[in-house]
């Protein structure tokens, strides 16, 4: 029973961190139509950000609110990276998505690179308060707290995102915009500004994924976003594009059933996740979200 | 109708070698018409002379990879290199042939998005578009994409009834509506055409009859015809040729049923 909580509480906790990337890229994907390969570069470059911030930054340290500041470094370089990417490059390509592919893939190899040249390729050990590093009772099993942290932030960005596309204009405009975004703009509303706005969310988010992967496994590298990417996009395709919550039930399942099935024959529950894709996409192939028939939200 | 005046009204839109090339072939080559600052425009000709493809064009809501020349002018300002959102600003409303409304949101929700500038600096004009549609504000939590294709047609309108708009673009409103409804929105645009002057498309001749003013026909995208609806409608032949409708002495049993 302990290993059943154990590996449950795990679970979620890589099912947060599968969120966190997942719903910048849908809701990207949902609204502009835009892939973008080099949304891993996000949470790499929230990651760095992040461990920089602790070692030059005065004030931020790997304890208490140090942290906490260091982490919102590390989450607005996200966010400003990602409005960067988007107007620079991203906002000259819309409705031309083989040159965005390209552009994306080419940045995001770009931006590993680049994150190489500057601290290396090997992994560097990630800055962490000690709390983090210890583990919590939950019904006898010894849950480590960095998975519980992860648990509580996705949960956190999950509620504040659906608050803002239920209750806000903007929000109202980002679900419009992923039904019919051209009768959007014949409305009298400028919607590539919503564009900037969800790069901008989907920056910080994946920049806080980068902080809370550095703090779950304690290292970072610069290769880290790009294979997170791969089960973000999983998680976007299950859960079906463009939807929120959607991808919240698909990161659950996904993280669920590679914590279990790992757990009993590591490695496997790689070859799940995409076995689960498979089947959902042969039952469903509009994904999750289509269950309800809702799009955004 | 006001009595004919001495000097001609300068025109509202003026829609100037207009020509469109989407995916290589041309839709529609060299189109040039003016839309008066009163009544209803109607745009006429038979399926695909590009009709939909002109008004999108006035709006600049066509498709990447569309050619398109030629100027659109609101009163004498060319808003052709604009984006669509601020061509709409300029006072333009649109409501599209398929509706264009947002199934998975609700009525309300629909009509809050559609806000913009409202009317005189008073905020956007419920009371008007309520008074229209008193079924609107029951349905108001209603999602739009569960509603009947009259009510979604009665949403489109509404959204651009909110604003205060210089023009109304309107792309076949009664298209696949039940007689009785088809009705109900031509007395609609009937009184909203008294505050608004409207471009619209129409293929229901009993409705171009009730509410058109000025005729502009389409065939094969050039303009083949302009003038009086009176005079089109009157002119059997005329109508024959141009619109290819069966336009019989007695009016059609479509035509009686519906007015």
């Amino acid at each position: 029973m302990t290993t059943v909580i154990l590996l449950v509480l795990t679970g979620l906790g890589l099912s947060g961190l599968y969120f966190l990337v997942a719903s910048g890229l849908s809701l990207v994907f949902g609204l502009a139509d835009v892939l973008n390969f080099a949304h891993g570069l996000f949470l790499s470059i929230g990651a760095y950000a992040t461990w920089w911030a602790v070692n030059n930054l005065p004030g931020a340290s790997a304890e208490g609110w140090g942290f906490v500041l260091a982490a919102l470094v590390g989450v607005a370089a996200g966010a400003a990276l990602a409005c960067v990417v988007e107007l620079v490059l991203i906002r000259a390509l819309y409705r031309r998505p083989i040159q965005q592919v390209l552009v994306t893939v080419g940045l995001s190899l770009a931006g590993v690179a680049l994150l190489q040249a500057v601290w290396g390729a090997d992994s560097l050990p990630f800055p962490r308060p000690a709390w983090t590093q210890r583990v919590t009772r939950v019904g006898g099993a010894a849950v480590p707290n960095a998975g519980l942290l992860l648990i509580v932030a996705a949960a956190a960005v999950l509620v504040a995102l659906l608050v803002l596309l239920r209750f806000s204009r903007v929000g109202l405009v980002i679900r419009a915009g992923v039904e019919d975004r051209a009768m959007v703009t014949a409305l009298g509303i400028d919607v590539r500004r919503a564009f900037t706005l969800v790069f901008a969310i989907g920056g910080a988010a994946a920049a806080l994924a980068g902080v809370l992967a550095g703090v779950s496994f304690g290292a970072v590298s610069p290769g880290q976003g790009t294979s997170l990417l791969i089960f973000g996009f999983i998680v976007v395709v299950i859960g079906g594009l463009g939807s929120i919550t959607g991808s919240a039930a698909a990161a659950v399942a996904v993280g669920l059933v590679q914590q279990f099935v790992n757990y009993f024959s590591p490695g496997l529950g790689d070859i799940c996740v995409v076995a689960l894709l498979a089947i959902v996409l042969l039952i469903r192939p509009r994904g999750l979200a289509s269950l309800s028939g809702r799009v955004a939200a | 109708m006001t009595a004919p005046s001495p000097v001609p009204a300068p025109a509202l839109l003026c829609v100037d070698d207009l020509r469109v090339r989407i995916g290589g072939s041309s839709i529609v080559h060299g189109v040039s018409f003016d839309v008066p600052a009163t009544g209803v425009t109607v745009l006429l000709g038979r399926n695909g002379v590009g009709k939909t493809t002109t008004l999108k064009a006035i709006l600049g809501l066509l498709p990447a990879g569309a050619q398109i020349s030629g100027a659109v002018r609101l009163s004498g300002t060319s808003i052709a290199g604009e984006p669509t959102h601020r061509r709409v600003r300029r006072g333009l409303g649109y409501v599209p042939e398929d509706r264009g409304v947002f199934g998975g949101l609700t009525v309300s929700e629909n009509l809050r998005l559609a806000e913009r500038d409202g009317v005189n600096g008073r905020g956007p004009d419920y009371d008007t578009v309520y008074a229209l549609f008193p079924e609107l504000e029951r349905r108001g939590r209603q999602r739009a994409g569960t509603l009947s294709g009259g009510q979604q047609q009665m949403v489109a309108i509404a959204r651009v009834l909110l604003n205060s708009n210089r023009l109304l673009l309107i792309d076949e409103p009664t298209k696949g509506l039940a007689p009785r409804v088809v009705t109900e929105v031509a007395d609609v645009l009937e009184r909203v055409a008294a505050q608004v002057p409207i471009l619209l498309v129409e293929q229901n001749l009993a409705v171009v009859r009730r509410l058109g003013q000025d005729a502009v026909v389409l065939a094969s995208g050039v303009i083949v015809h302009t003038g009086p609806i009176t005079g089109l409608l009157a002119d059997l032949e005329l109508t024959r040729s141009l619109l290819g409708v069966g336009h019989h002495q007695k009016p059609s049993p479509r035509e009686a049923g519906v007015l």
